[in-house]
């Protein structure tokens, strides 16, 4: 069963009806390609026009589509061969933070992103891709290692936020997050970032500090969720769209800001609806960007990671 | 049997015609509620005499106790919000800045300053709890990584003192990207070896401790400090219990392991020189 957004709900019912029909046909032996057509053609004028006119808010939503691909269904689409290492080498092992080495085109890329979790078990499991410090710490490891061996890293962003628990409060989770931050600014290494799903604050930026900031389509980042801005600014949970819209948490809001590199486009109706063509394209602009970054030395790479983060900020 | 008897029940006396002590000349402790006068609670850099609390100050007070008879240049003083989103929730955002600005007299939640210690060269950043919760905005950013670039022009010792709620929301994604910024100058400062002292002060929480506040060579602390990622309202309702006693105080951070050590204020000037002394 699909999971519907309530703005999906109005082309999923044209698509049925389209089956519908064409069952028909074949049931009854009847030429209906006249109106089938003409199904089809309404379906593609109303997906563009509700996906074209997306509210930040419905955004929002489809970053948190249930079916939207996560870490490992871009690693798994888009590697020939992956091996997945485990442990902050202090702790523990965290599930919210998976990484491995994989080979893209024959080319070997240290992947590392927050995991979501798709059915109860899996969520509890992954901890709804919330980190705990020892995720940071985890994938901080594996980013030096990387380094160590010349590798370019790629992080995948989706996450409603670092873990704001009790031990993750012990064990350091402010800590873990600065360092994470600091450190990725002088990897040797070309590092490309790309925003998959959900870009929480800290907790995405603590692995989002990058030569290239890329956000899909339909994906958010900022500094906070616009649940919580709401019930800070509104003191209520009901105001999250208008939250969503002072935020100004899109990719194309981004993009406008200057705060993030470039928006890789996803199938229309969102990359739930096509994992092959979403995996792809990032797969794509996974290869052209190593190839653009590798051009430059690391010193290079590295003053221009400085220069650009450094020049965020609006003042007087 | 009592000789006096209350002829009138629930007798209130206005405020406007209650007596009090003229304001500014009595400190009441908000933590024993000992009284005590300005004057004293001043000359014990803002403690308690009793029991030690320290009270929270901004910006002035510290650059007072801590740069040799107050003399400090200030850095970037005039730098001020913009408001990249046009934001607005229950007020717009430049009018908050202004009537802020208005209240307390500063011009962002942080000022940075370049100046001596025991005679010893001190860039200072400290940032006003009175701005805003002490959230990090572009400004703040701005001005901590320039402080930060200025010490390291000048091969100068760089101070950080913390005292933020963490993010300014009205600047959503350039407020997160503060914490780059800043992170990015201090990685450009630990290279190039020259220390760097993080004091996070009453309350430290949020994208200030995810940054630069956790990241000194030292990190140290004032006694009773709040200190953590999440707030603890949040992690109450996270893990559905009351959180235990003395949870994320700066004594609970020092015994997890991200604290160098905790200093009184009153010693603090002359620990953090001799500190500084024994890298020269």
């Amino acid at each position: 069963m699909r999971t519907l957004l309530e703005f999906e709900k109005p082309i999923a019912d044209l698509e049925l009806k389209l089956v519908e029909l064409k069952k028909l046909a074949i049931d009854n032996d009847v030429d209906v390609s006249a109106a089938a057509s003409s199904l089809e053609k309404s379906i593609a004028s109303l997906k563009k026009e509700t996906f074209s006119n997306l509210t930040r808010w419905q955004r929002v939503q489809l970053s948190r589509h249930p079916e939207r691909p996560y870490t490992l269904d871009y690693i798994e689409n888009i590697c020939e061969e992956f091996i997945e290492v485990h442990g902050d080498r202090n702790v523990a092992d965290d599930k919210a933070m998976v990484g491995g080495f994989g080979k893209i085109d024959g080319q070997t890329v240290m992947i590392i992103g927050q995991q979501k979790g798709r059915n109860t078990k899996q969520r509890q499991m992954r901890n709804f891709g919330m980190p705990n410090p020892e995720g940071y710490r985890k994938a901080l490891r594996l980013m030096k290692m990387a380094e160590k061996f010349g590798k370019p890293i790629v992080t995948l962003i989706d996450t409603p936020g670092a873990f704001p628990g009790l031990e993750a409060e012990e064990r350091g989770q402010g800590e873990a997050i600065a360092r994470n931050i600091r450190d990725m600014f002088m990897l040797k290494v070309p590092v490309i970032c790309i925003i998959i799903g959900e870009g929480a604050s800290g907790g995405a930026l603590g692995i989002a500090i990058g030569d290239r900031v890329l956000m899909l389509e339909n994906t958010w980042y900022s500094v906070i969720s616009p649940e919580s801005c709401s019930s800070i600014l509104w003191r209520s949970w009901d105001f999250k769209e208008q939250a969503a819209e002072a935020l100004k948490l899109t990719a194309n809001d981004m993009l406008g800001n200057g705060l993030v590199d470039g928006i890789i486009p996803e199938p229309l109706g969102g990359a739930h609806l096509n994992y092959g063509l979403a995996t792809a394209t990032v797969k794509k602009v996974i290869l052209d960007t190593i190839s653009e970054l590798n051009k430059f030395s690391a010193d290079e790479r590295i003053s221009q990671r400085i220069d650009k983060f450094t020049k965020m900020g609006v003042f007087q | 049997m009592s000789w006096f008897t209350r002829k009138d029940k629930g007798i209130l006396t206005p405020t406007e015609s209650k007596r009090e002590a003229p304001d500014g000349l009595w400190y009441q402790c908000p933590s024993c509620k000992k009284a005590m006068h300005t004057r004293e609670h001043r000359l014990l850099a803002y403690t308690c005499s009793n029991c030690n609390y320290h009270e929270k100050i901004g910006s002035q007070e510290y650059f007072e106790l801590l740069f040799d008879q107050t003399k400090y240049t200030e850095l970037d003083a005039m730098l001020s919000s913009g408001d990249p989103l046009t934001f607005i929730d229950t007020k717009r955002y430049p009018d908050r800045i202004k009537a802020t600005e208005k209240k307390t007299g500063l011009k962002d939640a942080v000022r940075a300053a370049h100046g001596k210690m025991n005679d010893v060269d001190i860039v200072i950043a400290c940032m006003d709890f009175s701005f805003i919760g002490g959230s990090m905005g572009s400004v703040v950013g701005e001005k901590i990584a320039r402080a930060i670039e200025y010490a390291l022009q000048n091969k100068i010792p760089f101070l950080m003192i913390s005292k933020s709620g963490g993010a300014r929301m009205m600047e959503a994604g350039f407020s997160l990207m503060q914490m780059a910024k800043t992170s990015a100058r201090l990685a450009q400062l630990a290279e190039a070896g020259i220390p760097y002292i993080s004091l996070l002060t009453d309350p430290t929480t949020g994208g200030v401790t995810a940054s630069y506040a956790m990241l000194g060579d030292f990190n140290i602390s004032e006694p009773g400090a709040l200190i953590g990622f999440a707030g603890p309202r949040v992690i109450r309702e996270t893990i559905g219990k009351d959180l235990p006693k003395g949870f994320q105080s700066a004594e609970f951070v020092l015994e997890h392991g991200f604290l160098d050590f905790i200093v009184d204020r009153k010693d603090m000037k002359d620990k953090l020189a001799s500190l500084l002394e024994m890298l020269k």
